[in-house]
């Protein structure tokens, strides 16, 4: 049984890999937590949603200078949500305190 | 169930270094400042121009080290009524709310306007996070034009009250923009040398953290149109702690929050609220802001570092 799903689960791969497409398109997490974005640099596959938590005592924001990005104010455990459909290098930065950036890398 | 006696011990902690309000008298055209004390009498009876600094209430936030924002800003204006008969106005130098929410301006405006006092505003970023700040600039800022900046004058004294805190840039300080500098040079254009001038913006003028963007990008050129007067008191906000600097004419000033200490800068990881306050450290506190004189020609120099990490 799981010889057969591991073998399943390869092939997909295998074919996803084939016809170009992402491998998997889920969600990847980033915390903001003492004033900064962990990871700071996170490379995902198009289609992954990306899903910021606060987890700082203060309100950040994510917000990328063309306005791609623009979440509301993040309060402590708050989330923000967006889903990468378009490959490329998104910056952003937190509003509030504009030292906070990061980078979400979309191949 | 809340454990009341705890909760009431914690809020008499928190006043110890989040209830003061900084005293200021305008003598000979040059301002002097003082941390407002809970036991000070009135010692302004003197004719002199006075008024008093509050800055972050952050009306909103409710976690340590302070759970009750709106009670240390009522015990700030405690204060500041027992000097109300020689302090002329109020100024907030901004982060009114935390969250920009109607609820917080609400309490903050009916705790602030117990004191019965002209007040004036500037807005801290965290009072202009819902749609471009209207809510703020309409409730606390009405008769400015459009960017929230605007002056009045006051017994002698030209105010002027910017806007730093919109338009940020990634990696960046805070920002007043091509657009407001040209309305400061005109503001100032014409005016005698002599003319006192304070200036009001929540994120200091002076660069006081690169790292932590406590610092204004394009403040060099606003100083440049205020280096001829021969008096300009630059008070700010935003790093809840106070730091004084004095760089020719120029004296700058940051103000302590009336809600939580923020750690000086490179003493903490990074520049959020000291949670953990101990007594001995609190009474420290308390000693290190007294009487501040400023006077003009005074070499470059910080003169006040009072809040250690």
């Amino acid at each position: 049984m799981t010889m057969r799903s591991n073998r399943i689960g390869l092939l997909t791969a295998l074919l996803l890999a084939s016809t170009g497409m992402p491998a998997y398109a889920g969600e990847q997490a980033v915390i903001i937590d003492n004033f900064a974005f962990q990871p700071a640099q996170l490379t995902v596959d198009a289609g992954t949603t990306v899903v910021w938590t606060n987890r700082d005592d203060i309100p950040h924001t994510v917000a990328s200078g063309d306005s791609t990005l623009r979440s509301p104010p993040l309060d402590t455990g708050d989330v923000f949500r967006f889903a990468f459909t378009q490959k490329g290098t998104y910056r952003y930065f937190c509003t509030l305190h504009p030292h906070m950036q990061g980078t979400v890398i979309v191949r | 169930m809340l454990d009341v006696s705890e909760g009431r011990r914690d809020a008499l902690k928190c006043m110890l270094w989040g209830g003061a309000g900084v005293l200021w008298t305008v003598a000979g055209g040059v301002p002097k400042s003082r941390v407002l004390a809970p036991a000070m009498a009135d010692e302004t009876g003197d004719g002199n121009f006075s008024f008093v600094q509050i800055s972050d209430s952050h009306i909103g936030f409710a976690k340590s080290p302070n759970m009750d924002t709106p009670g240390t800003l009522r015990a700030a204006m405690d204060q500041v009524r027992r000097v109300r008969d020689s302090a002329r106005l109020l100024i907030h130098t901004g982060d009114v709310s935390h969250l920009s929410h109607d609820a917080q301006f609400d309490t903050a405006a009916q705790i602030i306007g117990e004191a019965g006092l002209e007040t004036h505003y500037v807005p801290g970023e965290h009072d202009v996070l819902v749609d471009d700040g209207k809510n703020f600039f309409a409730r606390f800022a009405s008769g400015a034009p459009h960017g929230g900046w605007y002056s009045f004058d006051h017994r002698g004294v030209h105010f002027i009250a910017l806007n730093n805190v919109q338009n940020l840039k990634a990696g960046g300080l805070g920002n007043l923009g091509a657009e407001q500098l040209e309305w400061l040079e005109r503001d100032l254009r014409g005016r005698s040398a002599s003319t006192p001038i304070v200036v009001l913006a929540h994120v200091p003028l002076w660069t006081v953290s690169q790292e932590w963007g406590w610092g204004t990008a394009d403040a060099s050129l606003a100083l440049t149109y205020l280096r001829r007067f021969g008096s300009v008191t630059v008070l700010n906000g935003h790093i809840h702690q106070v730091m004084q600097k004095v760089e020719g004419s120029v004296a700058f000033h940051t103000a302590r929050s009336t809600a939580f200490p923020q750690p000086a800068p490179g003493a903490a990881a990074s520049p959020g609220p000291i949670k953990d306050v101990p007594a001995g450290k609190l009474r420290s506190l308390l000693g290190v802001t007294a009487v501040r004189r400023v006077q003009a020609s005074t070499r470059l120099a910080i003169i006040d570092t009072p809040l250690g990490g």
